[in-house]
């Protein structure tokens, strides 16, 4: 046989393979595709990949798929900006939908310098730890360890521990995103809307003097907010003040200047405490008991 | 002789001599007494007094809220100050029982009701264990009836009583053995008949041989209970452990003793059953060892339940340098913050460290260097250095899906061996408490 017969077997067999192949390839490419609206990808592109699940979704690519399915607005996203969403809402020619802004807020204000220890927290530098072992050492079963464990999971920076061991958040930084909510042992952080002006920075379940003893700006639960409180805004409930946000409308600072501890705060522009409320003059930290 | 045991563990030195020699000794009544509505695993007892009401010692003030959970019982004459909120040795605050004790209150128990034991069924000798409030003494603080109870589709065939004691400074169950052997071989008797088992073994560690000759001197001759000595090593006493090295059978991960037929009771935990229910008494005091560098007086002291720790660190004497407080053992005992939490039914040992304890000063955390140290001691067989390091990276869900984090029991040998000072258990409890408020959170969603 001659020595090019093999080489053109061998060349005329390989295209041919090849052809059948490519026809398999041609026909699965056809009869399998799944038509997806590029519009999901290009909206994708235009949200910020912080995929922090704010919005409710399981991150941007799920949301911009209920975005372009019309189930979902853009205002929807707090983190991008709102010429961003707005740019969205142009290209998808839908309302840009808005949504108040939402922040995590800490229902504790027992810094170091108000708060009693009673012991001191040796091990890993983390509240979820230090709660495992005795609660941690601080006086109040309820208050925040201050030990910024929120502080680490917060992706936005938006978290920061002030100089008596508290965090605080940065309204403008914060997505609403909850990790922190999530994180905490001790579950003090929530999600609020900015216009819940009216707060409780409290959540110790004592009474009196018992509530008071290990933290000086604790509810005591005297129940002087709920007293002149219209139509049950406030109320006493398992020994802390609890506000009814669905009559939030009603909310004024009034309550503030009944709080005898300042447990109570308002939030706007910074946290304002009622003018009776007893001063808070101590700078550094309460000494270990 | 080859004695029985399990693979890996460790070896702590055991500062046992402290206190093993001493007898038990009967503590006075503190001015007032802190009983938790909840002391065990499960839902928290329902209160039967009110405040201002007056109870006799060994009254029951709560009962079992559902089946479980326990009752519990007043630990000395006197009044019913309040029901308020009291700090627990966990951390969170709980509601608790204040009990003024009268003055020369007396130390006979006033409220109780014959039982005839040999005529007693195993549904009653059930009933009665849950109504002395009978928890796991060892520290688990389990209700026992509940264990006596096992699912239908296991067969329970051994009873294994629990006298290792493996924890260091602990010698609290030692001296049970060698001062209530009759009231251990009762209590093993009873739960024998409840559970229908054939046999019965009590494994006691080699460094308590003494224990185990008085045992077996006590025996009856148709009792069916064996006495097997294992090896001194740390954690003998966890359940698992020790159903291995007693009859080399394997608790499937994620499953009770009783799906290899086994029900493990810690001897302290069937003493007290033996002493109490001919009588229908309930639990109102235990064994506890108070020990450590940072005691004067060590020892072992049968307490009351409710007695603060401070009133008993007053008796025993602390030194200057005290400086912290372990409730339980070193290993798996955690430190407390504040002296007013109780004595309560789990506690078995309170260890004081002093200010200058080599122990208390380990030094800085560095980074693992993959010794395998860690994976050598882990009693579970689990690979505690891969563990850490995926808990600093808080790849917590991988943690449980493919590396078996809830096997993991924190006995602490991991931690003890790190050349690196790396708290492997500690982050391990970030880990399972974190995936637990996760699953409670999907599980509220999904709702």
């Amino acid at each position: 046989m001659a020595p090019y017969l093999n080489i053109i077997i061998a060349v005329t067999f390989m295209a041919g393979f090849g052809l059948l192949l490519a026809s398999v390839l041609v026909l699965a490419n056809r009869r399998l595709a799944v038509y997806e609206d590029p519009k999901i990808d290009e909206v994708e592109e235009l949200l910020p990949h912080a995929n922090c699940g704010a919005c409710g979704t399981a991150g941007c690519r799920a949301f911009a798929e209920k975005l372009v399915a019309g189930e979902l607005q853009p205002g929807k996203c707090t983190v991008n900006t709102p010429e961003m969403n707005q740019v969205i809402a142009n290209f998808l020619g839908v309302e840009l939908g808005s949504q108040e802004k939402i922040t995590a807020r800490l229902a504790c204000a027992g810094g170091s310098n108000v708060a009693k220890r009673h012991g001191n927290y040796q091990g890993v530098d983390s509240c979820r730890a230090a709660a495992l072992v005795s609660g941690g050492g601080k006086g109040c079963a309820w208050g925040c360890l201050g030990l910024g464990d929120c502080k680490e999971v917060c992706d936005f920076d938006a978290i920061f521990m002030d100089k008596h061991e508290l965090p605080q958040v940065i309204n403008d930084l914060c997505t609403a995103c909850g990790d922190c909510v999530d994180i905490c042992p001790r579950d003090l952080f929530s999600l609020q809307p900015l216009s819940h002006k009216l707060w409780v920075a409290c959540k110790n379940l004592e009474k009196g003097e018992a509530a008071e003893d290990e933290c000086r700006v604790a509810c005591n639960a005297c129940g002087r907010c709920a007293l002149d409180a219209p139509e049950e805004l406030i109320s006493i409930n398992n020994n802390l003040a609890v506000i009814d946000y669905s009559k939030n409308n009603l909310a004024s600072q009034i309550a503030i200047e009944r709080c005898p501890t300042g447990a109570i705060v308002w939030f706007d522009k910074g946290i304002q405490k009622g003018q009776r409320a007893k001063k808070i003059i101590r700078k550094e930290a309460l000494p270990v008991e | 002789m080859l004695l029985h045991t399990f693979n890996h563990g460790v070896h702590p030195p055991d500062f046992k001599s402290l206190t093993n020699g001493l007898p038990i000794r009967r503590l006075p009544f503190a001015a007032s007494l802190i009983v938790p509505l909840s002391q065990h695993a499960g839902k928290p007892s329902t209160p039967l007094v009110k405040v201002g009401e007056e109870v006799v010692r060994g009254q029951p003030i709560a009962a079992a809220d559902g089946f479980v959970s326990v009752p519990q019982h007043a630990p000395a004459s006197g009044r019913i100050k309040a029901i308020q909120l009291m700090p627990s040795a966990r951390g969170p605050k709980t509601d608790c029982f204040i009990v003024d004790v009268y003055q020369a209150a007396t130390q006979q128990e006033l409220y109780e009701y014959t039982h005839d034991i040999d005529k007693m069924s195993a549904e009653e000798i059930t009933q009665a264990v849950q109504d002395a409030g009978m928890v796991g003494l060892g520290g688990a603080a389990f209700p026992t009836h509940v264990k006596m109870k096992p699912p239908p589709d296991h067969h329970v065939d051994t009873l294994v009583a629990n006298g290792c004691e493996c924890e260091p400074y602990l010698t609290c169950d030692h001296r049970i053995m060698l001062e209530q052997p009759q009231n251990l071989l009762q209590g093993i008797r009873l739960i024998k008949k409840a559970l229908g088992v054939e046999q019965a073994i009590i494994g006691i560690e080699d460094n308590k041989k003494d224990a185990a000759e008085i045992l077996q001197q006590h025996l009856q001759e148709n009792d069916n209970i064996r006495i097997q000595v294992v090896k001194t090593k740390y954690p003998q006493g966890a359940e698992k452990m020790l159903i291995k090295s007693l009859l080399g059978r394997e608790v499937p991960p994620g499953s009770f003793p009783s799906a290899v037929g086994v029900s493990v009771f810690n001897v302290g935990t069937l003493a007290q059953i033996g002493e109490l229910l001919p009588h229908g008494r309930g639990v109102i005091e235990r064994v506890v060892t108070v020990s450590g560098p940072g005691v004067n007086k060590p020892g072992n002291y049968l307490v009351p339940v409710g007695t603060p720790v401070e009133f008993l660190l007053k008796h025993a004497g602390v030194t200057k340098d005290a400086h912290e407080v372990i409730l339980g053992g070193p290993m798996m005992g955690m430190s407390v913050s504040a002296l007013d939490v109780p004595v309560t039914k789990a506690m078995s040992g309170m260890v004081v460290l002093n200010k200058d304890d080599p122990d208390l000063k380990k030094g800085q955390t560095q980074p693992c260097i993959r010794c395998g140290y860690c994976v050598e001691a882990c009693p579970m067989q689990l690979n505690p250095s891969m563990l850490g390091m995926m808990a600093s990276a808080s790849m917590y869900e991988d943690m449980q899906r493919e590396y078996h984090l809830n096997d993991c029991f924190e006995c602490g040998s991991c931690s003890y061996v790190c050349p690196s000072n790396i708290p492997l258990v500690q982050y391990f409890r970030i880990a399972k408490s974190v995936n637990r408020d996760m699953a409670a959170k999907n599980q509220g969603d999904a709702q």
